[in-house]
This record gives structure tokens, C-alpha cells and sequence, in this order.
């Protein structure tokens, strides 16, 4: 394997030194949190700006709104707070004030997915990625570790238009360069391969990698592609690859409903039409757990991407 | 800047405008454009220093307006055509397929004026607030500007936004209340009650004035001593008493014109009650 774990980190610190790094870039940064600064971690920017860092309580619909009209004044406001608190919760100020309004607003989600853990279901959003990418011209990002969560941090600041940016509460493996730089909308091949492509968002990469490991032993050749991107989706890197595997597998602490892989089959269903499995949830709610637990239980791990590459190239005609 | 006189022909004529573009159109909101256009032909003719020229969706250098009730764009067009921002001609556009004038504010067709889209209520007050902290960041000493309706205060974004600009001291802020007492379903002290609107912003840290939005020498007293208030760490709201539908006799004072077109005989009844003026029909 060509990339190691350096280090557990939890990818909300990523966002946080990215958010930090990017208001020393960029004085116009500004930052907003809805009573969780330490959660979201953007503790380091409230700290060295404190003139451009706002608490709006526990309210997230007005926070939105501020977010929207500091934005339209020139400002490259940052809104953060838990993903459920930051998309459900607020889905029609987004709407209205952010997407219909085309104003510059990074949407901050944190703790995202089934991996915020003993919480429960009632924090637990795997809705998110499909609420805000039916939202025309919004940029949907999903990073998959510390280090580039804080590069996608730093282009999403760089990036003129709305962005949603999805990181998460557990510390896992940090594994890509430390140097990178992030491109919206550019897809990754992690591994190149010939027999299957696997398509992971989000904390699915890591895992992916190993079942990547896992399945060269078992002989089959996967191809592992970081969609960090779910919109605007690379359809070019997409449809190259699974034209030369001749199968996909997509990965992701979503719900099948919405999700990137729904992204990705539509594509290749009007395209070039090949097996796709899913390693995703089908409508569930989450429940309290440790993470790796509750990813074991929901079939959202290494084991469960083999099975499922298994299955795809089985269905190659 | 208009005079009383000036500005109440002005008003007139922004009603006539309002009644015509909402029959022409089929649809549309005449109850609260009706009762609002006292209110923002002061705003635009006499209070805010403001520039079509110049005009940008950023707003740096000027006062900033902000319509959060966003239905009522009849009387928001009209007085923006009006004060130079497109051409008055435009207005016979409105909620037609291509216009730049649709139903409620866009920011996606291009039309000069508006800062934010409007139309989800409730949601206007909070982007008016981001829009003047930028300013103080800044230090543009310029006012930001909002009018919500009173139904409107009913969502509860309304409320967030109160504690916030109170907690943050948003004292270059002037939000305004068309308080006109009525709703799609009927009395909003039937429907929702507000109750003591006036006690319910002071308690909540804001500023409040109360003023006849219908007496223009009223209104604008209220934005001067708006102004004067300006700086003193409280956001400031100005509660305007109105009529819904008020100019026209058989539209004033119920909400059954809240969101319905006259058919053309209404319009020319309309018509002989609001008199012509010297700045002629669009």
C-alpha cells in the first residue's frame, strides 16, 4: 500500500486548522457557530479573530441568515455547527438565503454520520449529502482525513459560491499528503486496478484501502477512487475508470437515498451501464454505539466493501 | 430628497402602479404593497442615501434595503423603478414568464436594487443583520434597512434574529414592521396574536419607535428619530400602524386582498380613487 497511517486524527480538526490557516490568508474570512465552538473546533479562529468570529446561540436559522447577508457584503462567512444543525434544521434558509441567493457561504457539518457515535440517531445525519446537493449550485464536499479536510478547508475559502463541507467527530487514520492541494471537483485515483472500481467518500476511504489490500489477495484487482467531491461530480474520472473495470462499488456513511452512489449509477445507467453495489445504508436511522461498532453493524466497513466487489465483478457479464 | 407634498403624490402613484402590475399580472400581493408604500416612498425619496448608479449587491457605500416580506414586491418595484433602478416601463413585466420581475425577489435575473431574494418569510431580518455587521467591519457608516410584515413575526427566525442583533449590539440597523394587523387567513389576532408587539421588542434589548405609516409627515419623523438613535448599541425597529390595502376604500382594513388580483372594473374604481399624477402610469 502506497499510503500509511501517520496518525489518528479526528477530520473536525482538519476543518479547524483549514479554517484557521485560511482567515490568516484571507481577512474578508469570517467565521460563525451555533453554541459549539470547541465540537466544530473552530475554537482557533475565534481565538486569533475574535472581531470576525461570531456565537449566534443556539439558533441556527438566524445563523444562516447572518452568514448569508455578511457574504453578499463581501464577506467568506464560515457557518458551522453539528451536520444535522446545519441541513435539515435549516434546509429552506440554505435554500433561500444561500443557494436560490448564490451568496458565499461555507456550510460547516460536523459530526456527520453514523461515527458521532453514543449520541444517537437524533444527531446522527446520513440525509445530509443528498439535502444539499438538490440544491442548485451548491458544491458538496465529503473529505476523507485530517489533512485533506483542512486543504478542502482552505479551496472551499478560496472558492467563490456556496460550499457544503461534511467532516466528522472520530479520530481515524491520516493518510493523504500532508501538502496536497485540494482541487473542488477533481476525483483521486487512490489505487489504480483493473477489475472493479471502488468509489469512496468521507471516512469510507480508509476502508476502502483495505479492502483494496484484501481483495489482491483474494485476486481481484480494485480500483480505489476518493470522490471528495459528490458535486460537481468528476463524470469524466467516473465513467474512464468503470469503462475499464467494467464495475463499481460506492461507499459512504449516507443513506443509499441521496447519496453519491446514486450519483454515480445514474451516470453510468445513462452513460455506459455496468453492476454497481452500494456500501451505504437503506433506510435506517442510527442508534448509540462506538463508531467502529456502529460501522461494523451498518455495514459501512472493509469487510463489507470485499463482499461487495465481490458481488460487482460477479455480475460482469 | 422629496418633500411631504412630493412624496405623498409619489406614494399615490406607487399605489396606482401596485394595483395596475397585480391586475395585469392576474396575482400578486396588493393588501401588504398597499399598506407598505408610505413607508418605503419615504425610505427611498427621502431617508436612505442611496444611488442607482452606483448601486452594487455588495452595498458598500450606501444604505442598504432589505425586503424580507418578500411578497409584497409590487410596492418594492414600483418605488425601486420609480427611484431610477430599471426602467418604469419594466413594471408591465411583473410575474411574467422572463421578467426580471418575479413573484417575489430574485437576485438570479439581474434586477438592480435587490440585495437578497425574499419570499420564505421570517428570513430577511437576519441577512439585513449580517449585512450590517459587515458595514461595521468595515466601518461604512451607512444603514442597513428591513421591513417585515407582522404576520411575519410569527416565525420564529424572527426571534433568533432579535436576540442576536440585541446580544451583538447591531446599532446600525433600522428593522421595520408593517403592522398592519392582518394575514391570509384573517386578523392576526385571530389567526397568531402577537400581543404586546411593542413590549415584546422592547424586552427582547431592542430600540423601539411607533408611528402612523400612513401620515407621511409621521414617517418620516420616525426615521429621523431613528437616525438619532443610530450608535447607541441597540438595534432599532419602528413599528408602522397601517391599513392593509389602505388608498382604495373597498381593499382597506381586511385581509381578503392579501393576495388577490382586482378584476379590471375593481382596477378602474382603484384607478379613480387614487388620482392621476404628474408622474404618469407605466
Amino acid at each position: 500500500m502506497r499510503y500509511t497511517n501517520t496518525g489518528n486524527k479526528d477530520t473536525r480538526s482538519g476543518f479547524g486548522a483549514g479554517l484557521a490557516e485560511a482567515g490568516n490568508r484571507n481577512p474578508n474570512v469570517v467565521a460563525l457557530c451555533a453554541d459549539l465552538i470547541g465540537s466544530v473546533k473552530m475554537d482557533a479562529f475565534a481565538k486569533e479573530h475574535p472581531d470576525r468570529f461570531f456565537q449566534c446561540g443556539i439558533a441556527e436559522a438566524n445563523m444562516i441568515g447572518v452568514g448569508a447577508g455578511l457574504a453578499l457584503s463581501g464577506k467568506v462567512p464560515f457557518v458551522g455547527s453539528f451536520a444535522n444543525f446545519v441541513t435539515a434544521r435549516v434546509l429552506d434558509q440554505i435554500r433561500q438565503a444561500v443557494a436560490y441567493g448564490q451568496t458565499n457561504v461555507k456550510i460547516c457539518a460536523s459530526h456527520a454520520g453514523i461515527t458521532l457515535g453514543e449520541d444517537g440517531a437524533t444527531h446522527q445525519t446520513m440525509e445530509d449529502l443528498g439535502l444539499m446537493r438538490m440544491m442548485p449550485d451548491m458544491v458538496v464536499i465529503n473529505p476523507c482525513d485530517y489533512n485533506q479536510t483542512k486543504a478542502a478547508t482552505i479551496a472551499a475559502a478560496e472558492y467563490n459560491g456556496p460550499v457544503y463541507l461534511r467532516f466528522g467527530r472520530p479520530s481515524v487514520p491520516n493518510f493523504t499528503p500532508e501538502d496536497q492541494v485540494f482541487e473542488i471537483g477533481k476525483a483521486w485515483v487512490v489505487e489504480p486496478g483493473t477489475d472493479v472500481t471502488i468509489f469512496a467518500t468521507g471516512h469510507l476511504v480508509w476502508e476502502a484501502l483495505q479492502a483494496v489490500d484484501q481483495l489482491k489477495e483474494l485476486g481481484i484487482s480494485a480500483e480505489l477512487i476518493n470522490i471528495h467531491t459528490i458535486k460537481p461530480l468528476d463524470e469524466a474520472a467516473v465513467l474512464a475508470s468503470v469503462a475499464k473495470t467494467g464495475a463499481a462499488v460506492c461507499a459512504e456513511e449516507h443513506l443509499i437515498a441521496g447519496g453519491m452512489g446514486e450519483l454515480v449509477s445514474g451516470l453510468l445507467a445513462r452513460n455506459q451501464p455496468a453492476p454497481v453495489e452500494f456500501v451505504s445504508v437503506d433506510d435506517k436511522f442510527g442508534q448509540s454505539g462506538k463508531p467502529a461498532e456502529l460501522m461494523a453493524a451498518y455495514g459501512l466497513d472493509a469487510a463489507h466493501i470485499v463482499e461487495a466487489a465481490q458481488k460487482a465483478v460477479s455480475r460482469k457479464r | 430628497m422629496k418633500d411631504t407634498k412630493a412624496l405623498i403624490e409619489v406614494a399615490t402613484q406607487v399605489r396606482r402602479d401596485i394595483i395596475r402590475m397585480v391586475t395585469q399580472a392576474a396575482s400578486g400581493h396588493p393588501g401588504g404593497s398597499m399598506s407598505s408604500a408610505d413607508i418605503l416612498t419615504a425610505l427611498y425619496f427621502n431617508v436612505m442615501e442611496h444611488d442607482p448608479k452606483t448601486w452594487t449587491r455588495e452595498g458598500k457605500g450606501q444604505d442598504m434595503f432589505f425586503l424580507s416580506a418578500g411578497h409584497i414586491s409590487p410596492v418594492y418595484y414600483s418605488v425601486l423603478a420609480r427611484s431610477g433602478y430599471f426602467p418604469v416601463p419594466e413594471l408591465a413585466t411583473f410575474r411574467k414568464f422572463g421578467s426580471r420581475l418575479q413573484g417575489h425577489p430574485s437576485v438570479r435575473k439581474g434586477l438592480p436594487g435587490v440585495h437578497e431574494p425574499a419570499g420564505s418569510l421570517g428570513q430577511g431580518l437576519s441577512v439585513a443583520i449580517g449585512a450590517a455587521l459587515a458595514k461595521r467591519m468595515e466601518k461604512d457608516p451607512h444603514t442597513v434597512y428591513c421591513l417585515t410584515g407582522d404576520g411575519e413575526c410569527e416565525e420564529g427566525q424572527i426571534w433568533e434574529a432579535a436576540m442576536f442583533a440585541a446580544q451583538h449590539k447591531v446599532d446600525n440597523l433600522v428593522a421595520m414592521t408593517d403592522w398592519n394587523g392582518q394575514q391570509i387567513d384573517g386578523r392576526v389576532e385571530d389567526v397568531m396574536g402577537l400581543g404586546d408587539l411593542q413590549g415584546k421588542w422592547e424586552k427582547f434589548g431592542w430600540s423601539v419607535i411607533v408611528a402612523d405609516g400612513h401620515d407621511m409627515e409621521a414617517v418620516l419623523e420616525a426615521f429621523a428619530e431613528a437616525k438619532r438613535r443610530q450608535g447607541a448599541g441597540k438595534p432599532i425597529i419602528i413599528l408602522f400602524r397601517t391599513d392593509m390595502g389602505h388608498g382604495v376604500d373597498f381593499m382597506a382594513g381586511t385581509c381578503q386582498w392579501h393576495g388577490k388580483a382586482p378584476s379590471k372594473d375593481q382596477c378602474e374604481e382603484a384607478m379613480k380613487q387614487l388620482k392621476e399624477t404628474t408622474l404618469g402610469d407605466f
